[in-house]
């Protein structure tokens, strides 16, 4: 399990003014499975998710210690480019936020502004990785028009092929299928357990049914806290920690 | 019974207060939208005389401007307004967008806090202290300094003295709008960019500015509309010479200020009123435009953001 992780997250502690929102968190994440971070809205998860990336250091007032290491490497330290960081992590928001271009260069974006210019190359991306987000056939006679025009599943779907052509290692999913109708987010749920076989997936979520479906590990949060954590079917069949039992019951308070 | 009556009459009472106050609100609201027309028929019907012996066309292309033998000319007026208006916009929007992207993107919301009140004070200073800062400062600095730099003697009362003193009054009114133009822009969208790898400024270069193009556009088009309509502030630095202006360091003299300095003083020339009633329309139905087009754009904008 330790040689497996992709991600150990180490004492982290993160407050936002006076508030402390995460509270000395430890977890691993394993690669090549799809972890999913649960438990109700308000207790850290999206944070968690966020800091994953550092895409928390924007948020003002805030402060953060703690380890994050990715591969072995503590992410937390100065010494690192952020965006080189970022690169290795595509991000999936709650609702999807096309950039305001055509579908064509929301997908070529992240490749364009590390300088990739050969238009060959970027043509045989954008059709590669919409193809693997099953958008291709949808769009390919309208590549040009601008991203808004696409249905929200569809951007959705061309939010995840945008963070997925820059290469990633590990997908962060923060509720990816909250604004989207049954279909779509099946349609997205699919993707994932496809996607596994190459991406490491963090997907953060309070819907217990979508992570009991989709789910390989488990880290569930109270308050700021990580209750309890592990694979899946140990921690939905056999959960050790009295609070998980009441989630899992809906029985919460 | 009785209470029940009493009940009723109170019920009635309130209605009728209802119509009364919904009746006042309306016929304020009415006199608020019938203004702006009641003010161009009423230019329009005092520059008609002037029309009626003169084409329009005539009047705005010809260069002549001698009230004393019937020969007004509007063209020397309407170029030295272009010129400051847009030597003023150029002067103002880049500083303002620069001065927006810094607030909304980089700096510590306590900055913002304090630039606030900041902008709406230079916004409520009264245009004519503008100009006796403008007489005081920028005058001399141009005729000082500015001017001999390109080797020219002048008095320092010009196009870009006017255009100075304009670009600082309409820097606030532009700037407010383009704060407001940047914070309505979702956080998730500048997150999107930089989880993909991109720097802040590469966000702000490429997601930020165009998301928020129509509305930068429509800031410069107000701020324009603004400006070109100015007066008195303008009329103390710009010279007030008629002559087509044909470079920055030449005196103009804008249609605001013709109209300012000359009315109610050569009435007695015939059709003089009327001349100056033209000008006033002209620059009454530039402004509308532009403001027109401007809204029309913010509310485009904000259609498609939803």
């Amino acid at each position: 399990m330790e040689n497996n992780a992709k991600i150990e997250i180490k004492d982290l502690n993160l407050s936002i003014g006076k508030h402390h929102i995460l509270k000395n968190i430890n977890a691993s994440i394993p690669s090549n499975k799809i972890t999913v971070i649960l438990g109700p809205s308000g207790c850290g998860k999206t944070t968690l998710l966020k800091s994953l990336n550092r895409l928390t250091e924007l948020y003002p007032d805030v402060k953060m210690h703690g380890e994050i290491c990715l591969d072995g490497q503590n992410i937390l330290n100065g010494r690192h480019d952020v965006t080189q960081i970022r690169k290795r992590m595509g991000l999936l928001s709650q609702r999807p936020y096309p950039l305001p271009m055509s579908i064509y260069k929301n997908v070529t974006y992240g490749l364009r502004i590390s300088g990739r210019k050969n238009k060959l190359f970027l043509q045989k991306r954008v059709e590669h990785y919409l193809r693997e987000v099953n958008l291709w056939e949808e769009v390919k006679d309208r590549l040009k028009e601008p991203a808004g025009s696409l249905s929200i599943g569809q951007q959705q779907r061309l939010c995840l092929a945008r963070g997925l052509a820059v290469d990633p290692a590990i997908i962060l999913a923060d509720e990816p299928t909250s604004a989207l109708d049954p279909v779509s987010s099946q349609a997205i749920e699919n993707m994932f357990q496809h996607l596994k076989q190459r991406y490491t997936i963090i997907l953060v979520t309070h819907i217990l049914r979508q992570a009991k479906r989709i789910a390989d590990n488990v880290i569930f949060m109270y308050l700021g806290e990580v209750v309890e954590q592990g694979p899946a079917d140990a921690v939905f069949e056999n959960p050790s920690k009295e609070k998980t039992k009441a989630y899992l019951n809906g029985v919460f308070y | 019974m009785k209470t029940g009556n009493r009940y009723r009459s109170i019920q009635v009472n309130r209605l009728w207060r209802e119509k009364l106050h919904s009746l006042w609100m309306n016929i304020a609201l009415g006199i608020v939208i019938i203004l702006p027309f009641l003010i161009a028929i009423g230019l329009l019907w005092k520059s008609e005389m002037l029309l009626e012996e003169h084409s329009l066309l005539n009047l705005l292309f010809s260069r002549e401007w001698k009230p004393l033998s019937g020969k007004f000319g509007f063209y020397p007026f309407i170029i030295s307004s272009l010129w400051v208006t847009i030597l003023a916009l150029l002067i103002a929007a880049p500083i303002c967008l620069l001065t927006a992207i810094h607030l909304t993107q980089y700096a510590d919301t306590w900055v913002l806090k304090v630039m606030h009140p900041v902008i709406d004070i230079l916004a409520g200073i009264p245009s004519v202290i503008y100009g006796v800062w403008g007489i005081l400062v920028i005058v001399p600095f141009i005729s000082d300094y500015l001017g001999p730099l390109f080797g020219k003697q002048i008095s320092g009362y010009s196009i870009l003295a006017g255009a100075i003193v304009l670009s600082i009054m309409i820097i606030p009114f532009i700037l407010n709008i383009l704060i407001e133009v940047f914070k309505t822009i979702p956080n998730e969208l500048s997150e999107s960019s930089l989880a993909l790898g991109a720097t802040q400024w590469q966000t702000i270069k490429y997601v930020l500015i165009k998301k928020g193009m129509p509305g930068i556009i429509s800031a410069f088009g107000l701020g324009l509309s603004r400006a070109f309509g100015e007066t008195i502030a303008v009329l103390m630095v710009v010279g007030n010479v008629t002559r087509i202006p044909t470079g920055a360091f030449q005196p103009g003299y804008p249609l605001p200020a013709l109209i300012a300095n000359n009315y109610g003083e050569m009435m007695s020339i015939p059709l003089y009123d009327s001349a100056l009633m033209l000008a006033a329309l002209i620059l009454f139905l530039v402004v509308l435009i532009f403001n027109f087009a401007s809204r029309i754009l913010i509310i485009k904008m904000e259609k498609r953001s939803q």
